[in-house]
């Protein structure tokens, strides 16, 4: 990479470090974050299914309160990256340094998270600098306070990304060519499964007793390939609203209809 | 209250539309200096003074507005847009001479933040953000940029819309945001969220979690007519026209005078995806039983190795 590149990976790297905490233009989303890498580096085509295969892994994973979630923003932007040297050494195809980049993107992320824990633990310091600033009427101390620990969260990946620059791109492919297939097949197989731990997450946040048909609903109309997601978005839709309504109405008639009448086979029972 | 708008126009301070703008802008930063301590407090003072600078002009009556916000505080970050309106209609009365205390301010942060949580997430987390990513990924592993950038710009309009609107709309109803909120409008929205999100993650688990095992379960071999004939093609481009003619009546068991049947084809037969369900539910016991997912994520890696060397998937 020329030092153009690399000042621009920077860039994108603080962007995304920044929106790890955030949360607000997605910059750390791999759909985002990997695709821009791949942009300032000349690998755009490359960069955008890398990305669009994170986002399928890291859809469920989300900032909440304590859960462990693992980290989009090192995992997308370190990946890129690597995948970017893998491609700019030569011998390597580029189907492989993508699968080889989406194992690799696991390990990191986890990396990513202990940055962040760090992070976290330094900004608590800096809001005891807000408290002395607050003390003393220093509104514009806050907000150096606030920038300097949006700063903090940027650099958290910047550095690694700056870090990861630096390695010749011969040593990346030739780890990468020194791979044996069984390895690089075997990824690529684990690759396919692991989007079901982020679907999972989402699921056990979600699922009730309710709404569990509706998952399985979708799980059998997913294999008519003829509906596209947004096909599949407006069902979805559609079935929240009659539901809910249903419902509604389920509840106002409870209290009029006297005997019950919305459960027939309960009402005989009963009679029996 | 209607006594909040009635205060805004005719007591001595007004925060007009600039100034909560500003605090709109701001408030983007609200997670910044996120903290073990009181978590999303140093953001929302930082988002807070822009009002305070308007409503306080004596510096004592600053140092207790900024205190007063540097107190413990954390929600979903969208959701925190109509608090913050609420909390500038409750400051701009205050500031006007009405008997609002700190505690008073601090109880409708709090009350506020715990149920507004509640249904961000899942709205925002586990419902806008899969549906749009998922959406941009499907066009992006096609290699197409329209994904990345529809993902995007979808997503920073809805976004920067709610922040705004909802701001507005908890500034101008104040306090009675309370009462709007317990008239289980909330509840719905949640439902209908976790409605189209399962369906929607049903759908991605069947097209994007991919399980595939390779072990042929028989060769049958195929009457004549059920595969090309390779050996008795006319020459020339019409041998390669009857080829495809025949391909594309018969699909692809015709390229092979035997029929591989393989352990997948058997599986899609009962139910297409039904590994992969498997492979979810499996995820989602282990995830309720504390696993890390990042355990469980290396575990499938360490499985599909095993799987390619043993030769079965």
């Amino acid at each position: 990479m020329n030092p153009i590149n690399i000042v621009l990976v920077i860039i994108v790297a603080f962007l995304a470090g920044m929106e790890g905490i955030l949360d607000e233009w997605e910059f750390h989303q791999p759909l985002v974050a990997c695709t821009l890498i791949g942009l300032v580096t000349g690998h755009l085509q490359e960069g955008i299914i890398l990305g669009g295969s994170l986002q399928m892994i890291a859809l469920g994973w989300a900032n909440i309160g304590a859960a462990v979630a693992p980290d989009a923003a090192l995992a997308s932007v370190a990946s890129a990256i690597i995948m970017v040297l893998a491609l700019n050494g030569g011998s390597a195809n580029a189907t492989d340094a993508i699968n080889t980049s989406i194992a690799l993107a696991i390990p990191l992320s986890v990396a990513g998270l202990f940055l962040t824990m760090v992070c976290r633990t330094i900004a608590t310091a800096m809001v005891h600098g807000m408290d002395a600033c607050a003390e003393r009427d220093d509104m514009a101390g806050i907000d150096r306070w606030q920038i300097a620990a949006i700063c903090m969260q940027g650099l958290r990946i910047a550095i690694p990304a700056a870090c990861l620059c630096v390695i010749p791109a011969e040593v990346v492919t030739n780890a990468l060519n020194a791979m044996p297939a069984w390895l690089t097949g075997g990824m690529a197989v684990g690759g396919g499964m692991v989007a079901a731990v982020g679907y999972a997450m989402v699921i056990n946040m979600m699922a009730t007793k309710e709404v569990w048909p509706f998952f399985l609903i979708g799980f059998v109309l997913a294999s008519l390939s003829e509906l596209t997601l947004i096909a599949l978005g407006i069902i979805g839709i559609c079935f929240a609203i009659i539901y809910l309504y249903l419902k509604g109405l389920a509840k106002s008639g409870a209290g009029a209809a006297a005997a019950g009448s919305s459960d027939p086979l309960g009402d005989i029972l009963d009679n029996y | 209250m209607a006594e909040n708008t009635a205060a805004a126009t005719t007591g001595q301070f007004h925060l007009d539309k600039k100034v909560r703008k500003q605090v709109m802008i701001r408030h983007q930063y609200l997670q910044g200096s996120w903290n073990y301590e009181r978590m999303q407090n140093g953001g929302w003072c930082y988002s807070m003074i822009p009002a305070i600078k308007v409503l306080y002009p004596k510096k004592e009556d600053q140092i207790a507005a900024l205190k007063r916000h540097l107190e413990f505080y954390n929600t979903h970050p969208y959701v925190s847009a109509p608090v913050i309106g609420v909390t500038l209609a409750m400051e701009e009365e205050r500031a006007n001479g009405a008997p609002i205390d700190d505690v008073a301010i601090q109880g409708v942060k709090v009350g506020l933040m715990g149920p507004l949580a509640g249904v961000g997430d899942p709205v925002f987390w586990y419902t806008v953000r899969p549906i749009l990513g998922a959406l941009g990924a499907s066009l992006a592993l096609a290699g197409s940029i329209v994904g990345p950038i529809l993902f995007f710009v979808l997503w920073n309009v809805i976004r920067l819309a709610f922040l705004w609107k909802t701001q507005e709309w908890g500034y101008s109803v104040g306090t009675s945001i309370a009462k709007d909120l317990s008239g289980g409008m909330l509840g719905k929205v949640t439902e209908g969220a976790s409605i189209l999100g399962m369906f929607i993650i049903g759908a991605l688990v069947e097209r994007w979690v991919s399980v595939k095992f390779t072990p042929v379960v028989a060769q049958i071999p195929q009457q004549s007519g059920a595969y090309i004939d390779w050996d008795n093609l006319p020459s020339g481009a019409d041998g390669i026209k009857a080829a495809l003619t025949q391909y594309d009546s018969i699909g692809s068991t015709a390229l092979s005078a035997t029929k591989t049947v393989t352990l997948q084809a058997n599986l899609d037969q009962l139910l297409p995806g039904l590994a992969a369900l498997g492979i979810t539910m499996l995820c989602c016991s282990l995830l309720k039983k504390k696993v890390s997912p990042i355990a469980i994520i290396l575990g499938l890696f360490a499985f599909g190795i095993i799987g390619r060397v043993l030769n079965f998937m």
